[in-house]
């Protein structure tokens, strides 16, 4: 048996195109997060909370699911959506870090999510004015899906912000603990440039002062601290990750690679 | 020959709510058949992740398929976005009759939500998440029965 490793120097790339590239860390920041998500149903704090997380969870899938496909059409390599989903190895994943980040407690879910809803808002926004008609039509779609998600998660944010003193404590925790992953959403590269210039795709900077703003207004309404942390972790974007994202593939991709082409 | 295939397709019904269909909640954009016979179907889904989709697809197949066609192609489109807005007013009073709650226009000055079961206005958001995710979950306060409204998005 032959063992092929993928790139062992970061910087993976899997797809050919730009469009490829870029389609592709949009679609695994929304299946990597909707798999976090869908670990918590049956956890949550009640049984409508459970539906929430499985409903945003379905969304997220959904988003990724039209990406992947995109993906392989404009690649054009006969790969299929299930191919990028379970079939690609951890320095493969182009997600951020964010959305791999486990979650201790629901805090930590919802802070997650806020962070990361407050963020897709924008993109799909933008997204949604692209030149690519085909991208611009899954932005349009995402876009409605995405700001129900955001007043999902600023309400409880605020509710457990502004909540007893135990719940105010843990959810500070948990905005302190995530704010380290919430710049990378904003680091541009190429990428990200050249489509930007072609009025394809967006410049991530771009979108931080209305980010900041929902940000800023929701965690005050919430009585919590904006946290003011200079460090920033990176690499989600390059294939580097940390030692969570290898733990979620393992058992998100067991059964395909298990029981290869297995279906249902 | 379009409109024998209209009349074809204005018997599927969406999956988790039978008594609208596909036509009615505006998922099917439009149908059309070729010289060839081939016949192309497009759709649009509610949300992106809606799960009954495929179900969709397999019965727009199977309808035209006894229809007597054989060539048959499905296709989704993303743009325009859906929106409840393209529900017609017939079809929010089948769906209100069948105990789901329909929606407001999107952007509209919020009215109260009114009680599928019993009509009256004091209703209220038990959850933003309902049962499917085109649904949010409500409780008529003056009936005091659950009901599911069907979100305006």
């Amino acid at each position: 048996m032959t063992i092929q490793p993928s790139s062992q120097t970061g910087n993976t790339t899997t797809t050919a195109t730009l469009l490829g590239t870029y389609l592709l860390r949009l679609g695994d920041d929304n299946l990597i997060l909707a798999q976090r998500l869908g670990e918590y149903i049956s956890r949550a704090p009640d049984l409508e909370e459970d539906l929430a997380v499985a409903n945003i969870a379905l969304d997220h899938i959904g988003v990724a699911q039209h990406l992947y496909t995109y993906t392989g059409e404009v690649e054009d390599d006969g790969r299929s959506e299930d191919d990028f989903a379970f079939l690609r190895s951890e320095r493969e994943f182009t997600n951020a870090l964010l959305v791999e980040q486990p979650h201790d407690g629901f805090g930590d879910l919802i802070t997650r999510q806020f962070f990361f809803d407050a963020y897709q808002l924008e993109l799909w926004t933008a997204l949604a004015q692209s030149a690519d008609e085909r991208l611009a039509g899954i932005a349009s779609k995402a876009v409605k899906e995405a700001r129900y998600h955001l007043r999902h998660s600023s309400s409880w944010m605020i509710r457990l912000g502004d909540g007893t003193e135990e719940s105010h404590q843990r959810i500070q925790r948990s905005v302190n603990d995530l704010w380290r992953f919430t710049g990378e959403l904003f680091d541009g590269d190429s990428v990200d440039r050249d489509l930007s210039n072609a009025g394809v795709g967006v410049d991530p900077g771009t979108l931080r002062p209305a980010w900041e703003r929902t940000v800023t207004e929701v965690l005050a309404e919430a009585t919590l601290e904006r946290p003011d942390d200079p460090y920033q972790a990176s690499g989600g974007r390059h294939g580097v990750h940390g030692e969570h994202l290898g733990h979620l593939l393992a058992e998100m991709q067991w059964m395909q690679r298990t029981f290869p082409d297995l279906t249902w | 020959m379009a409109s024998a295939i209209d009349e074809l397709l204005a018997a599927v019904v969406d999956p988790e709510i039978p008594v609208l269909t596909i036509a009615d909640l505006g998922v099917l954009r439009g149908a059309s058949v070729d010289e060839h016979g081939v016949v192309t179907v497009t759709i649009t889904p509610t949300y992106s992740g809606c799960p009954a989709m495929g179900v969709i697809e397999e019965d727009i197949v199977s309808t035209l398929e006894a229809g007597g066609y054989d060539q048959i192609v499905v296709r989704t489109t993303f743009s325009p976005a859906w929106t409840s807005d393209w529900m017609s007013e017939e079809a929010k009073r089948r769906l209100n009759e069948y105990g789901i709650a329909p929606p407001q226009q999107v952007g509209s000055t919020p009215e109260p939500v009114l009680c599928p079961q019993c009509a009256a206005p004091e209703t209220r958001l038990v959850a933003e998440f309902g049962s499917t995710a085109c649904k949010a979950l409500m409780v008529c306060s003056s009936c005091a029965e659950p009901f599911d409204h069907f979100k305006a998005i």
